[in-house]
């Protein structure tokens, strides 16, 4: 019997969509255990299925390699290590899932960061021989600085070790030890074997002392996040819209007159016909007269929905700017306290000027004090570097061109959120969460 | 595959009363409007096929009451079905929208691209004619309607996925891209590739169509066409197609789940011939969409890495 059919009927209930990653060191099974999920939950088609039994055989495997489902690129097939995340997706009756597969190695951080970003729930793996690695812990401080509330530590091959129960309990209590320290809403260790499948999907017959659910179990009924509708009004402006003189959509009823409105995506809280925001870093008041939809005019709005706003006064607001609760305004200033995670092979010139991405907001920025490096293994801090390598993760002051308004990471994901761009290359060097 | 279909009502049982469609959707035109706010010239691959469809629907929701602020590109290959090419001009010319046609038969005709045999698929060849296209009209970003589902290096690219001024992709060293903050600068002669629908399925895709009523060619629905068994795949007939000697001629219901290039889209047999029909049939699926319709991208296991590396969308 299946482990979906011992599932009570009440939670086959539509869950929506929940992302998570799974994450952890390099060769602990990521891949392979994603393989598995997808294969057990009968995610795969016949011809992927036929795909990886061909790649493996030509590898001269005696059995299909899960693992050469999710590592895409050519690079990675070759070194059999995973460069990037890659995204996957499948479906069972109780849900939709997205799961970003990430790399284990350190290099490619960055990488894990981005999967990690946008997920509800991380799966960390780990090697049940060898227990926690550096990595393990880096991932779980990263998991948690970024603000997944859910971590599942995966024991992986558990197969593989002569007292299976003991040197789960080992690993667990050390786990438990280290992510006290971090916070997370919940912390849930599994026992598994992604090569045999047990407690993956199918429980299998060896961890008969394991009691609690299977991964799939836990993925199906863990609660996704949806914890911005509590959090007072944040909407940062993305475009202005103004039609007007001919580029209005045909059938859309503006062809005649002229039209400005303040178009993007509700980050927090909720808006309704007649509120008074406050436009930052401005400051000015205004009234929102229209919330419109291509559907027609709403009578509010909450966190996520893409919608366009109009209101009562003209005044100055343009892309980038945020419109807030009047009763309950962020702070919006120049100078941000921050913990910045760096990703970039250069490291970080703290004299040079870099861009900050915040909402639909860049403006320039320097590094007025790096206060603090974080040591992800003991987490302990370590006092005024001198500069951020790849990797590090630090406590920092920066001073910004001009003003933004920003939340702290803890109480808005968007409005607590930025990129660091180097202007000189364009890329992505960094990312950082307000404290 | 074990999807469920959504019952059509439009009572949402989520939390925040919504539903994976609505989530999907919001996250697309937060995409879409990020590309019209941060690039200032901005094509849209447009080439008559359903994922094309979907982002230009998106698109018109996006920038409601506003006339979408994109070109319509299409890089045609001249071998495509009728139908969708009166479906791509009708459409374009319905929204009042300027459509650019660049064909990868001019690249042949002036020497751009050469094929090593006359009868070669072109689809790979567009990546040329796409690069030409580009440097022409100086496009900063181009949107396209690929899903990371499709293929294992689809799978791994960015949202916003940056290409140097060769038009080259370099997997191994992506910017990271967290939470939605998408940087999208680039210096002359570099350009963005832009995916607002990388995370819908193609269950998600035809969910959609049927929410929003979008309009498709109609050669995504059943019907009756002469083809030829050939592997695993129908090889419709057609002047470019035509049977091998020893093959024999079928007339069978069959519907395209894809609609690139003749010479390398195979349709599926099928009876589906209503939206209802198709969503039950990709629900029940057991085979991807390109793994059953696609003759192109199963010469190796990374021909579309390597063709994308190259240019390709």
């Amino acid at each position: 019997m299946s482990a979906r059919e011992l599932l009570p009927e009440a939670q086959l209930e539509d869950h929506g969509l929940l992302r998570f990653l799974t994450c952890g060191s390099v060769d602990d099974g990521k891949s392979t255990l994603i393989g598995r999920l997808l294969l057990d939950s009968k995610g795969l088609l016949a011809d992927q299925i036929t795909g990886l039994e061909a790649a493996s055989r030509r590898r001269g495997l005696p059995e299909i390699d899960l693992s050469l489902l999710t590592d895409g690129l050519l690079a990675e097939r070759e070194q059999g290590i995973t460069i990037d995340v890659a995204y996957r997706y499948f479906a069972t009756p109780a849900r939709k899932f997205i799961i970003g597969d990430s790399p284990g190695h350190a290099q490619y951080t960055r990488n894990m960061v981005t999967a990690a970003s946008t997920a509800d729930v991380a799966v960390l793996l780990v090697d049940a021989r060898h227990g926690l690695q550096p990595q393990t812990r880096r991932h779980a401080y990263l998991a948690r600085w970024v603000g997944i509330p859910r971590v599942v530590l995966a024991v992986n091959k558990i197969d593989l070790v002569d007292d299976a129960r003991g040197a789960f309990e080992r690993i667990r209590t050390q786990f438990h030890q280290f992510a006290t320290g971090l916070g997370f809403a919940e912390v849930r260790e599994i026992p598994l074997s992604a090569l045999r499948g047990d407690m993956v999907v199918e429980r299998g017959d060896v961890l008969r002392w394991y009691r609690g659910p299977t991964l799939l179990q836990y993925l199906e009924s863990a609660p996704a996040r949806h914890d911005e509708q509590a959090q007072p009004l944040r909407f940062p402006v993305q475009r202005v819209v103004r039609v007007a003189g001919g580029n209005a959509q045909p059938g859309s009823g503006y062809e005649i007159g002229e039209f400005r409105g303040y178009q993007g995506t509700i980050a927090s809280g909720r808006v309704h016909l007649g509120d008074a925001v406050v436009a930052l870093p401005a400051g000015t008041r205004a009234h929102v007269t229209e919330i419109l939809t291509p559907d027609g005019p709403l009578q509010q709005a909450g966190a996520d929905m893409a919608v366009t706003l109009r209101l009562d006064t003209q005044i100055d607001l343009s892309r980038g700017d945020l419109l807030a609760a009047e009763d309950a305004l962020p702070y919006h200033g120049q100078d941000i306290a921050a913990e910045v995670c760096w990703f970039d092979g250069e490291p970080l010139v703290p004299e040079r000027p870099y861009l900050i991405k915040h909402g639909c907001a860049t403006v320039r920025a320097r590094f007025a004090a790096l206060d603090h490096r974080i040591d992800v293994d003991s987490l302990r801090l370590v006092e005024r570097p001198q500069t951020l390598h790849m990797n590090d993760i630090a406590r920092v002051q920066l001073r910004a061109q001009h003003p933004l308004a920003v939340d702290p990471y803890t109480s808005n994901r968007t409005t607590g959120a930025f990129i660091i761009i180097d202007e000189a290359t364009n890329r992505t060097v960094a990312a950082g969460t307000v404290r | 595959m074990l999807s469920t279909i959504e019952p059509q009502s439009t009572v949402r049982t989520q939390p925040q009363g919504w539903s994976h469609l609505d989530a999907l959707e919001a996250e697309s035109i937060f995409i879409l409007r990020e590309v019209a706010a941060e690039c200032t010239n901005v094509a849209l691959l447009f080439s008559g096929g359903k994922d094309s469809a979907v982002v230009l629907r998106l698109a018109e929701r996006a920038f409601y009451p506003e006339r979408v602020p994109f070109t319509l590109l299409h890089i045609d290959t001249e071998h495509n079905f009728p139908e969708v090419i009166e479906f791509r001009d009708r459409m374009a010319h319905e929204r009042g929208l300027r459509l650019v046609v660049r064909s990868v038969g001019d690249s042949i005709r002036n020497g751009r691209v050469r094929l090593r045999k006359a009868d070669e698929s072109r689809n790979p060849h567009q990546s040329v004619t796409l690069l030409d296209a580009i440097a022409e009209f100086g496009f900063d970003a181009c949107i396209g309607g690929a899903r990371r589902d499709e293929e294992k290096a689809r799978a791994k690219e960015r949202v916003f996925s940056f290409r140097d001024e060769f038009g080259q992709w370099d997997p191994k060293n992506q910017r990271p891209e967290l939470w939605s903050l998408y940087n999208g600068r680039v210096r002359p002669g570099e350009n963005i590739r832009v995916f607002p629908i990388s995370n819908w399925t193609e269950l998600d895709v035809w969910q959609y169509i049927r929410r929003e009523g979008i309009e498709l060619p109609s050669i995504y629905f059943a019907h009756r066409r002469a083809v030829v068994r050939r592997g695993s795949a129908l090889v419709p007939v057609t002047e470019l197609t035509p049977p091998h000697a020893d093959e024999s001629v079928e007339e069978l219901s069959v519907r395209f789940r894809t609609v690139g290039d003749i010479t390398c889209t195979a349709p599926v047999e099928s009876a589906a011939d209503a939206i209802e029909k198709i969503i039950a049939e990709t629900a029940a699926a057991t085979l991807t969409e390109r793994g059953a319709t696609r003759l192109d991208d199963q010469t190796s296991e990374a021909s579309m890495e390597q063709r994308k590396k190259e240019g390709y969308f």
